[in-house]
């Protein structure tokens, strides 16, 4: 045998486990898991140091389905286990798996906290809009009026933007797409790039309980007039032909949509994409007409985990080799003879 | 007050006394001075003989203002020496204490004696030359009394001249202007003349089995005994909590100890405190989460996913009184119902109890041997009174204690995520990282033979079976029931458990010498029960069962044995009197002698 026997190349084969998939047919948490396993092995992720944790809905058995390594804990809490795990072993690549009813309500307090430590993980919260597991109540992302069993005359419930969440939570990186969308892999991949916690919405389709929620923004028709990928460094354009735009109102101080063309607008008065500034990142997670996707935001910061290996790094230079007989005897000791 | 007493017993340890200390302080941070709900107590008992409990009733109280005497002047013994600043009795301060004449001058401490001295002022004259300020100055007084009461039990100054020297290194003159107070105090009682009968006292020292020894508190111990357990298990801590009274004090204990191989992780609450431990066991560290009650309330979901996920784990209770918020800097032992049954599903875990603020150590160690061993949660249950309370520690000997290194697997050929033990039953520990281990837990209950989600009905009878007979079979890896006082037969058998040890040992001592047949039975094994209960329950005409708490043990114990035990409840926030105890015994003698 070699000393260096070649890396193994890794397939989405490989990232599969044997599990049957049992969400309802035509979930859009499908094309996530597929995305993932498809993307995985392209990241030079291996099975074996890969973890998906998870809470509690629909989108938490997605770590059944994975071949690595899962654990499909509590409503609401995934971000806090998998924080522990994280601080026992550094080394491990840890996505968690959430939704906007385990994410965003039972477990907002927990997502607020791992996103401001800014924990080295990769958190994907799929956006339904609806409790699916418990059939079909309104869920902290769902439109006021929404009407279901729990709100028969419409929801009267502020909506979160989750988004938005993540900005004022200050995360470091914060990205959006949709289940079925091509780019969804290239998200993946700038959130497992970024040091820090990586916040990714997913716009998710339940076909059962909120079916075409998110139709027009995904519909080969109307999406590229709602859609409006960013590229960082780019002007942020979008539209069948790239004619539309975005424009800073100096008068609201607000993003508009304009046409290039129309009442004298030129490419010179599109805003550039700049991922690093958290004004522009916080009106693009809300606009008028066009939903921003990829990476809103993306400003490196210190790692929590990372800090946390520094400190006890400091405690061994500061203190020097673990002693238990001398832990025992500091401060006052007698001798009884 | 709580350093002045901390000084006291580090004296008094140096001394060579046995001793047990109790320090009484209330919920509010500053509580306003001067009114009776913001006195702070610290109670100390020594003695040339072995001393197991802070004592019921004082022979000395110190007090520094009328608040402090209003609070604490019933429990001075008559003839007791009552020690009071008279320079703190100002007609306000007497009006907030709620005394509409003054107790010096009406006669009412006529059954002490009095030593009503103007500390205040002595204090203010010993430090004047030092050029504090007035606030500043007035607050020697402690250290002014500190050094009177060195005087009177022939305590050496040396080691708090050095505390005092070291605490306020960066401000000299506070650590000057204390000395002074401390000398001061000390020359007032060489040379004043005292009113008769009051002199200096020598207590010889006792008679303490050879040995090294300090003094420990039991959060101190705790702390120790876990970073201890963890490396004998060859395993690193990952310690979460919420701060929270009395437990907080564990977090900061172990915080200084990151070069152990801790990590210590402040949580936003007592829900991500405890998942995070869960994660970290997941994950390959021991996984430990320390709180009280109200905090174990909000961890029980996930307790009980360590439980189904079968991952080690450690909850430490610090208990408190309750329910909800209660009595926060109070001690109490009302949670071993929440510890045993506080659980939804059928979630049976181990309980384990600490008997001393020493014996906290071991029973750490012990939490963290059961957890890794059986791949299950584990409660240790220790309280307020331990956590704060202080006895000398004859230090461990660190080579006696056996190592129970944890060997994580890492075989692929059959394995399942719930491949389990013959023996302990405890399911294979694989953690992330190891090649071709890859698997999933988690809450939905899982099949017996693939560790795969299963909603089979007899799958779901039969690991919860399993669960039970794991965590059941600990009791063959226990100590059998043995009494620790007395015959293994007999009238009564008292049966406690937690930190009334002290006080029931003492009280079973006087009772027996007065010719009693009682015999004393200490529990630190909660659940399961140790093995050979049962006999013990059976050998004794009758069973009493005294709990700070209104009957929690005495139900487990009637419930698994069928025995008819009693129960002797006591819900003050405050340990047991072992004067009440020795009544509660007698009484229970005769009424079965009736």
């Amino acid at each position: 045998m070699s000393p260096n026997p070649p890396k193994k190349e890794y397939t989405r084969k490989d990232f599969t486990s044997d599990q049957e998939v049992r969400w309802c047919p035509g979930c859009g948490d499908y094309a996530i898991l597929a995305a993932m396993q498809r993307t995985l092995p392209s990241l030079g992720s291996t099975p074996e140091n890969t973890v998906f944790i998870s809470g509690i809905g629909c989108s938490s058995r997605f770590p059944y389905y994975m071949n690595t390594y899962g654990f499909h804990t509590i409503h609401g809490r995934a971000p806090a286990i998998a924080t522990g795990l994280k601080l026992a072993n550094p080394e491990l690549d840890v996505w968690v798996v959430t939704g906007d009813g385990d994410g965003l309500s039972i477990g907002g307090n927990h997502l607020l906290h791992v996103l401001r430590r800014n924990i080295d993980l990769q958190i994907m919260l799929f956006n339904n809009q609806i409790y699916g597991l418990t059939k079909g109540q309104y869920s902290p992302t769902s439109q006021v009026g929404k009407v279901t069993p729990s709100s028969p005359l419409g929801s009267i419930d502020q909506p979160i933007v989750p988004a938005r969440f993540a900005l004022g939570a200050r995360a470091t990186f914060v990205a959006r797409a949709f289940d079925t969308s091509k780019k969804l892999p290239d998200a993946l991949r700038a959130a497992r790039e970024h040091k820090g916690a990586s916040f990714i919405e997913i716009l998710q389709n339940c076909p059962v309980f909120n079916d075409g929620i998110f139709d027009l923004i995904t519909d080969r028709k109307t999406g590229p007039s709602c859609q409006l990928w960013l590229e960082n460094g780019q002007p942020m354009k979008f539209g069948a032909n790239g004619e539309k735009g975005l424009r800073l109102s100096p008068q609201t101080l607000s993003l508009e949509v304009v046409t290039i063309g129309e009442d004298g607008i030129t490419e010179e008065d599109i805003v550039v994409h700049d991922e690093t500034n958290a004004s522009l990142a916080w009106m693009l997670t809300d606009l008028p007409e066009v939903v921003a996707l990829g990476v809103i935001y993306r400003q490196p910061g210190p790692v929590y985990d990372q800090s946390v290996q520094a400190q006890r790094e400091l405690a061994e230079v500061r203190f020097g080799e673990p002693d238990l007989h001398a832990l025992l005897r500091q401060g006052h000791t007698w001798t009884v003879s | 007050m709580q350093l002045t007493g901390s000084q006291f017993t580090t004296a008094t340890a140096d001394a060579g006394n046995d001793l047990a200390t109790f320090p009484d302080f209330p919920a509010e941070i500053r509580a306003p001075a001067g009114t009776t709900y913001g006195v702070s107590g610290y109670q100390i008992h020594f003695a040339s003989h072995n001393v197991q409990t802070p004592g019921d009733a004082p022979d000395v109280l110190v007090a520094m203002n009328p608040a402090a005497l209003k609070v604490n002047a019933e429990v001075l013994k008559p003839g007791g020496l009552l020690v009071v600043n008279s320079g703190a009795f100002s007609a306000n301060n007497l009006k907030k204490a709620g005394y509409e004449i003054n107790p010096l001058e009406d006669g009412s401490l006529d059954r002490f004696r009095v030593l009503a001295l103007d500390v205040t002022k002595m204090t203010l004259a010993a430090v004047k030359d030092v050029g504090l300020g007035s606030k500043e100055a007035n607050r020697c007084k402690n250290m002014w009394t500190l050094g009177l009461m060195y005087w009177l039990f022939g305590r050496e100054r040396e080691q708090t001249v050095g505390w005092l020297k070291n605490k306020f290194a960066k401000r000299p003159k506070i650590a000057e202007a204390n000395i002074a107070a401390l000398n001061a105090g000390h020359i007032y009682g060489e040379n004043a003349e005292l009113p008769h009968g009051i002199s200096a006292y020598e207590v010889p020292a006792a008679n303490l089995a050879p040995g090294e020894y300090r003094n420990i508190s039991g959060n101190e111990a705790t702390a120790w005994g876990l970073v201890t357990g963890a490396r004998l298990a060859g395993l690193e801590v990952m310690y979460g909590s919420y701060p929270i009274t009395p437990a907080s004090s564990l977090l900061h204990n172990l915080a200084r100890l990151k070069h152990f191989g801790v990590t210590t992780f402040q949580a936003e609450d007592e829900i991500a405190a405890v998942a995070s431990a869960v994660g970290a066991s997941f994950g390959g560290s021991i996984g430990v989460t320390g709180t009280s009650g109200p905090g174990v309330a909000l961890k029980s979901e996930a307790i009980g996913l360590a439980i189904i996920a079968e991952l080690p784990l450690v909850i430490v209770n610090v208990q408190r009184g309750g329910p909800s918020t209660g009595l926060p800097t109070k001690t109490e032992q009302s949670d071993l119902n929440q510890a045993v049954l506080g659980r939804n599903g059928d979630a049976p875990l181990a309980v384990l109890a600490a008997a001393t603020p020493g014996d906290c150590y071991y029973m750490a160690i012990e939490a963290i041997r059961i957890a890794v061993k059986y791949m299950t949660p584990v409660i240790l249950l220790t309280d307020g009174y331990l956590a704060n309370s202080a006895e000398p520690w004859p230090l461990p000997d660190l080579d006696a204690l056996r190592p129970f290194p944890v060997e994580f697997h890492k075989d692929p050929e059959g394995f399942h995520p719930f491949l389990r033990d013959d023996n302990t039953l405890a399911r294979a520990w694989a953690i992330p990282g190891t090649p071709e281990l890859q698997h999933r837990i988690g809450g939905l209950e899982k099949h017996r033979d693939t560790g795969h989600i299963s909603y089979d009905p007899r799958n779901h009878h039969l690991m919860t079976k399993i669960r039970h007979q794991k965590v059941a079979g600990i009791a063959r890896d226990i100590e059998r029931a043995k009494v620790a006082q007395g015959e293994g037969e007999g009238d009564l058998l008292v049966v406690g458990w937690g930190s009334t040890y002290g006080s029931i040992s003492q009280a079973v001592r006087v009772v027996r010498s007065q010719g009693h047949h009682v015999s004393h039975l200490h529990l630190r094994n909660i659940w399961p029960l140790p093995e050979g209960l049962n006999g013990l329950l059976r050998s004794f005409n009758s069973v009493l069962v005294p709990e700070l708490n209104y009957g929690q043990l005495v139900k487990l114990l009637r419930a698994e044995y069928l025995v008819d035990a009693e129960s002797l409840t006591r819900v003050t926030g405050q340990p047991f009197r072992i004067g009440g105890l020795i009544e509660a015994i007698e009484e229970r003698l005769q009424r079965s002698a009736t």
